[in-house]
């Protein structure tokens, strides 16, 4: 079943055409990613499907509904979240408060602690640092309090933007070992990366985008097999 | 001491005013400069209830309350939503001509002599051997409450997050599924609520409407905010007693009283090229 239809997606900054019309989808139970190089579009595509950048022309469907016109926050409690590029934490507030806004459409008191204490669990730096300000945390760290945050919603589908952007290795290991083990939680995926070999090796599907347009896309598997993706992308 | 009571009370009714500045700056991003002819609208809803219709104080405070509040939404939703995302000189001018609106709004309806408009009388208390008015120890205690009641608001609820979340990234806070313009009408709502505030306290101390009462007040306010780190909560406040209490002692010096405005905006000038953002300012790390 498709989750979420992107149809000829044209989205420009004044008169700067940044998407030329687009077009992808991701199925329910999916992991998809978008590669590209910098500037090719990825994370222009990514706002606009969540209504941080007005859409020009083309449609958007979530779970069968249009969505152009549908503003951005109601997206959330639809299902739809994002860990935004350049992670976004909310520096002067607290690691628990961060979380907190992440549950912000979530009504149940008690679900909220539950959520809280098992990202704790799951990132024990962050529940150390409970009562700091985001701003304190390291880039790993804070990258890992972006995540758990965008989980609070309870999303059906997870849009995270270049996640491992500037991490280390190691660390870039654990998002993406965490991307799986949202998926396999039910959750579905739609990623963002710069590092394609990573991205593809976890994704059933991706797209390839250059400068505004779909350039390839096919099984992630043919993809990091592809010649000119191994040549422009994989660094092969 | 009564002149520093009186300036505590003072700074009390520039703290209520600059926190309409610095909340509306911090989460709208924008300077409201219309904020001051708020607190005019919340006099002239005394005045007219309770010089015209006759009623009682409580009345006229919640008359006041109730309008000021409706006419900061209005506001904001009529001048400045449509120009979400304009250039902020675009938004600076509309707020300048939504001023002059009021001011103008207000002539028309009562004309431009001031009327003098009588809250009733409180008496005197004694505090540690001086005499000082009820109205002045209200203006504090209230001030006091309101600004407490404001902190606690915007730390503990999980609309006051969102507004803490709002003014610091806009976007992030949509993602978190925030209404960005429902926290921007809610802003200018409590901005506007305490503006009338604001007007009761001042009308204790200067009983006269008129079209543009609500200018200096506003402008020392905007100063108090701007000293205090314009954006800060905590530093409206700060910066608001502390102008509050400098105008009294200044003004209680034979010697330098008619220099007092100039002194307050000297020390704006001289904070600034101290700390150019403000005493609680916050630097915005640019994102990279
Ligand atoms: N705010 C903006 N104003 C003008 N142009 C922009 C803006 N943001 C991005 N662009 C342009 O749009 C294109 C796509 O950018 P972006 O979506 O950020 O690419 P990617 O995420 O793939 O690196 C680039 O050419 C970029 O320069
Ligand atoms: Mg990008």
């Amino acid at each position: 079943m498709e989750m979420l239809k992107v149809e000829n997606l044209q989205v420009y900054y004044g008169v700067i055409c940044a998407l030329k019309g687009i077009s992808f989808h991701v199925d329910q139970g999916e992991i998809v990613s978008l590669i590209g190089a910098n500037g090719a579009g990825k994370t222009t595509t990514m706002q606009s499907i969540m209504g941080l950048i007005p859409i020009k022309g083309g449609t958007v469907t979530y779970n069968g509904q249009v969505i152009n016109r549908v503003p951005g926050h109601k997206l959330v409690s639809r299902g739809m979240s994002q860990v935004p590029e350049g992670r976004r934490v909310f520096q002067d507030l607290t690691v628990y408060e961060n979380l907190v806004l992440g549950a912000y459409t979530q009504k149940d008191k008690a679900q909220i602690r539950k959520d809280i204490d098992e990202i704790y669990s799951r990132f024990p730096r962050l529940g150390e640092r409970s009562r700091q300000v985001a701003g304190t945390l390291s880039g790993g760290e804070q990258q890992m309090l972006a995540m758990g945050r965008a989980m609070m919603s309870h999303p059906k589908l997870l849009m995270l933007d270049e996640p491992s952007m500037g991490l280390s290795p190691l660390l870039v290991d654990q998002v993406f070992d965490i991307i799986r083990d949202y998926h396999r939680q039910g959750v579905t995926v739609l990623l963002v990366e710069q590092n394609a070999k990573k991205a593809l090796s976890i994704s059933d599907r991706a797209y390839v985008l250059e400068t505004g347009s779909i350039a390839l896309e096919g099984a992630a598997e043919d993809l990091l097999h592809n010649e000119s993706v191994q040549k422009a992308y994989l660094g092969e | 001491m009564s002149v520093l009571f009186d300036g505590l009370s003072l700074g009390a009714i520039y703290a209520m005013i600059a926190l309409g500045y610095t909340m509306v700056y911090g989460i709208a991003k924008m300077l409201n400069f219309a904020h001051g002819d708020i607190i005019m609208v919340g006099a002239y809803a005394i005045y007219t209830t309770m010089v015209f219709w006759g009623k009682g104080l409580w009345v006229a405070v919640i008359g006041a309350a109730v309008l000021c509040t409706l006419m900061g939404i209005l506001m904001e939703k009529l001048a400045y939503k449509p120009l979400r995302g304009a250039s902020p000189l675009a938004v600076l001018i509309t707020a300048i001509g939504v001023s002059y609106l009021l001011q103008s709004l207000a002539q028309l309806i009562f004309g431009v002599t001031p009327r003098p408009v009588n809250l009733g009388s409180f008496g005197s208390v004694e505090i540690l051997g001086a005499s000082i008015p009820v109205s002045t120890v209200l203006t504090l205690v209230i001030g006091a409450v309101l600004m407490a009641g404001l902190t606690l608001f915007v730390n503990k609820t999980n609309t006051g997050r969102a507004m803490q979340a709002v003014s610091e990234d806009r976007g992030a806070a949509q993602l978190m599924g925030v209404n960005v313009n429902f926290i921007i009408m809610i802003t200018f709502a409590i901005g506007s609520a305490l503006a009338a505030a604001a007007s009761v306290f001042y009308l204790m101390q200067i009983p006269l409407v008129e079209p543009l009462l609500g200018s200096m007040p506003g402008i020392k306010a905007f100063t108090a905010a701007v000293i205090g780190g314009i954006g800060s909560i905590p530093g409206a406040m700060i910066g608001g007693v502390m102008l509050g209490v400098i105008e009294k002692i200044c003004l209680s010096i034979d010697a330098i009283k008619d220099y007092t405005t100039a002194i307050e905006f000297g020390l704006l000038i001289l904070i600034l090229l101290v700390r150019p953002i403000g005493l609680l300012g916050k630097k915005r790390r640019e994102k990279v």
